[in-house]
C-alpha cells in the first residue's frame, strides 16, 4: 500500500464529509499545503482564504461558530498554535466554540524548510488550554475517523497533522473515540506509548526489540488530551516500564501527559524518548529522525537501555 | 428624529451612566471612562436601531452586537439590563465572585453577549466572522461591534479590516470610541494610531465620522451604514471620556480606576441634575 500524508487524509475527509452545510473551511494561504484547496474543489462556497493572518483566521472562525458553523480553519501547526495561540485561548477556549483547529506541517518531518517551520511545541501549548481537545494522528484511515469524530463533538478540537507520506497502521474497520487509546501491538515487557508517525516508528521499533527476547506492546494515543487514563494504568501495571515516544520537544507533550496520570495513579518508571528542548533544523525527513534520535533503531536502543 | 424621540433616547443614556457609576462604585474596580465615552453609541444601538428579543436572546435572525473594547463591560451590562435581557438588580453583582456578570463579558453567562472578549483586537475580528455567516446564509441581520481607539494599536484591528473589506460585508458596522486616551496617556503621546478615519478608508471601508455623544448623528451614520453596499462601514465616533461627570471627563486617569463614596454621589447628583433637565423638557414637549 502507498504512503499517504495525514494532511492528504484530512483533506480528503473535508471533501468526503463536506455535504453538511453547516461545515466552512478557512485557510492562510497555504490550501495547496494543508490540503483544503480539495475541500475548495467540492465545495468553492463554504471555503475561504483569510491570507496570510492567522490571528484573524482564528477569530473569524470564532465567529462563524456563533452562527451555529462548524468551522475548520488550517495553516501550518506552528503558526496555527503558537502565533494565533492567544486568539484560541481567549475567542475559542474560553467560549467553547466549534472550531477545529487542523494543523499540518507538525514536527521534523517539515523536514528542508528547517526550524522555523517545524513546530515541536503544539501539543504541549494546546494542552494546556481548558476546554481544548488535543487529536495527534498517525495515519490515513485515523485521520479521516478523526475528522468525522470531531465533526460530532461540539466544542474546539486541535488535530496535529503531518506533511510526510506515511505507512498505514489502521484497517478500515477501525473504530476511532476521541479520548480513547488503541493497542495496537500486544506484549509483556515494556509499553511504547507513541502517537502520530512514531506509532509507526514504534512498531517497528517492536520488531528489533523482538529479535533481541524483548516483548514490546504498543499504544497509539492518538487522543493526548482528554488522554485515555485507564489504558495507560492498566498497561503500567501488565508491563512495568512504559516508554513514551512523539515526534515533539519533551517538555509538555505525550511524555508529559503520560507522566501525569501515572504518578498519580500508578507511579512507575517512564521513559520520554522525544525532541530534547531542541530546535529543529533542515534536511530530509530521515536524515532529522536520525539526527534527533527517533528511528525505530533509536528508539529499541534506548528502550533496551531503560531496561537495563 | 422628533424632538420627543431624542429626548427619551438621552433620558436611557443618562440612567445607563447613572447605572455605570454604581457598578464600578459596587465593585470597586472597572472601567468608568470608556463605558461612560459609549454610552450614546450603546443607547443609539440597542433602543433605536438593533433587531434583539430580550425574551429570545439566541433568536438566529437577531443582530448581533460585539464589544471589542471589553473592558467597557459596565456600559454594555448596564445596557443589556435596561433593554430588559436580565434585571437592572443584579448589576451591582459586577465582578463578585458569584455573579454572571465578570468583568469582561462572557457569552456564555450573559443572556444578549454575543461573543466573549476583553482580549483587545478579537472582538471585531469575531465580529468579521459573524457578518461572513450571515453572507454565507443570506440572511439580513446586521453586525454591530464597538472599538477603543488605543484598540487600533492591536495589529489584528488591521488583519480584520483587511478580511471585511475583501469578503465585501456591509452586513458589518463598526464604531471607534475616538476619545484620544488610553491608560497610559493621550493616544497621540502613547502609540500615535492617527489619522483613524483615512487608515479605514485605505483598508476599503466607508468611513463616516461623527460626534459620538449625537445620538441623531449616530442612529443618521447607521442609516447610511446600511445603504452602502459591499463596504463595511466604520462609523469614527468622536468621544469624551468619562462624559456625562465632571470631574471624569477628558481625564486618562478615570480609565480604570474606582470612585469612592464621595466621588461616587457626586457623580450620580451630576447625573440626576441632568435626568431632571430632560424630564423637564420631556413635559415640556408634551404640552406644547
Amino acid at each position: 500500500m502507498g504512503k499517504v500524508a495525514t494532511r492528504e487524509a484530512y483533506g480528503n475527509a473535508l471533501a468526503q464529509y463536506g455535504s453538511d452545510e453547516r461545515i466552512v473551511v478557512l485557510d492562510a494561504d497555504l490550501s495547496k499545503s494543508t490540503k483544503t484547496d480539495t475541500f475548495k474543489k467540492v465545495y468553492p462556497e463554504r471555503h475561504f482564504n483569510m491570507g496570510i493572518a492567522e490571528a484573524d483566521m482564528m477569530c473569524v472562525a470564532a465567529g462563524l461558530a456563533t452562527c451555529g458553523k462548524i468551522v475548520f480553519a488550517s495553516t501550518f501547526a506552528i503558526f496555527a498554535s503558537e502565533r494565533a495561540c492567544e486568539q484560541i485561548r481567549n475567542s475559542i477556549c474560553y467560549p467553547k466554540l466549534n472550531v477545529k483547529i487542523c494543523a499540518t506541517h507538525a514536527g521534523l518531518t517539515v523536514g528542508e524548510d528547517g526550524a522555523s517551520h517545524q513546530c515541536l511545541e503544539d501539543l504541549a501549548v494546546m494542552r494546556a488550554l481548558p476546554n481544548m481537545t488535543v487529536i495527534s494522528t498517525c495515519d490515513e484511515i485515523e485521520t479521516n475517523r478523526a475528522i468525522k469524530a470531531a465533526i460530532d463533538y461540539n466544542g474546539p478540537v486541535y488535530i496535529r497533522l503531518g506533511r510526510l507520506g506515511v505507512e498505514a497502521v489502521h484497517g478500515e474497520d477501525f473504530k476511532f473515540e476521541i479520548g480513547k487509546g488503541v493497542q495496537v501491538r500486544d506484549g509483556s515487557d515494556v509499553t511504547l506509548v507513541a502517537t502520530g508517525l512514531m506509532v509507526q516508528e514504534s512498531l517497528k521499533a517492536a520488531d528489533i526489540l523482538a529479535e533481541k527476547g524483548i516483548s514490546a506492546r504498543v499504544v497509539d494515543i492518538h487522543t493526548i488530551k482528554p488522554i485515555d487514563k485507564d489504558l495507560l494504568v492498566k498497561c503500567a501495571k501488565e508491563t512495568g516500564l512504559i516508554v513514551t515516544v512523539e515526534e515533539h520537544n519533551i517538555a509538555g507533550g505525550l511524555g508529559g501527559a503520560v507522566c501525569e496520570v501515572l504518578s498519580e495513579n500508578y507511579p512507575c518508571k517512564v521513559k520520554m524518548i522525544g525532541v530534547q528542548e531542541k530546535f529543529g533544523k533542515s534536511g530530509t525527513p530521515a536524515a532529522l529522525l536520525e539526527k534527533y534520535g527517533l528511528t525505530a533503531q533509536q528508539i529499541a536502543d534506548k528502550v533496551i537501555a531503560a531496561k537495563a | 428624529m422628533d424632538k420627543l424621540r431624542l429626548l427619551e433616547l438621552q433620558k436611557q443614556a443618562t440612567i445607563i451612566r447613572k447605572y455605570i457609576i454604581d457598578e464600578v462604585f459596587s465593585a470597586n474596580s472597572g472601567h468608568p471612562g470608556g463605558s461612560l465615552s459609549c454610552t450614546d453609541i450603546f443607547t443609539t444601538l440597542y433602543f433605536e436601531e438593533m433587531r434583539v428579543d430580550p425574551k429570545n436572546p439566541k433568536w438566529a435572525d437577531r443582530d448581533r452586537f460585539v464589544l471589542s473594547k471589553g473592558h467597557c463591560a459596565p456600559a454594555l451590562y448596564a445596557t443589556l439590563a435596561c433593554k430588559g435581557f436580565f434585571p437592572e438588580a443584579d448589576l451591582n453583582t459586577f465582578r463578585r465572585i458569584d455573579s454572571y456578570l465578570e468583568g469582561h463579558p462572557s457569552m456564555n453567562y450573559v443572556p444578549g453577549c454575543d461573543m466573549s472578549t476583553g482580549s483587545l483586537g478579537q472582538g471585531i475580528s469575531t465580529a468579521v466572522g459573524m457578518a461572513l455567516a450571515g453572507k454565507i446564509d443570506k440572511k439580513d441581520y446586521r453586525v454591530y461591534s464597538i472599538l477603543g481607539d488605543g484598540e487600533l494599536e492591536e495589529g489584528l484591528v488591521w488583519e480584520a479590516a483587511m478580511s471585511a473589506a475583501h469578503y465585501k460585508l456591509d452586513n458589518l458596522c463598526a464604531f471607534v470610541d475616538y476619545n484620544g486616551l488610553q491608560i497610559d496617556g493621550k493616544i497621540t503621546d502613547v502609540m500615535n494610531p492617527e489619522s483613524i478615519s483615512d487608515k479605514f478608508r485605505a483598508f476599503g471601508w466607508n468611513v463616516i465620522d461623527t460626534d459620538g455623544h449625537d445620538i441623531e448623528g449616530l442612529k443618521a451614520a447607521m442609516e447610511l451604514a446600511k445603504r452602502m453596499k459591499g463596504k463595511p462601514t466604520m462609523v469614527v465616533c468622536h468621544c469624551h471620556k468619562g462624559h456625562g461627570v465632571s470631574f471624569m471627563e477628558d481625564n486618562y486617569g478615570w480609565h480604570g480606576k474606582a470612585p469612592n463614596q464621595e466621588q461616587r454621589d457626586q457623580a450620580i447628583a451630576e447625573l440626576d441634575a441632568k435626568l431632571a433637565e430632560i424630564e423637564a423638557e420631556i413635559a415640556k414637549v408634551k404640552e406644547a
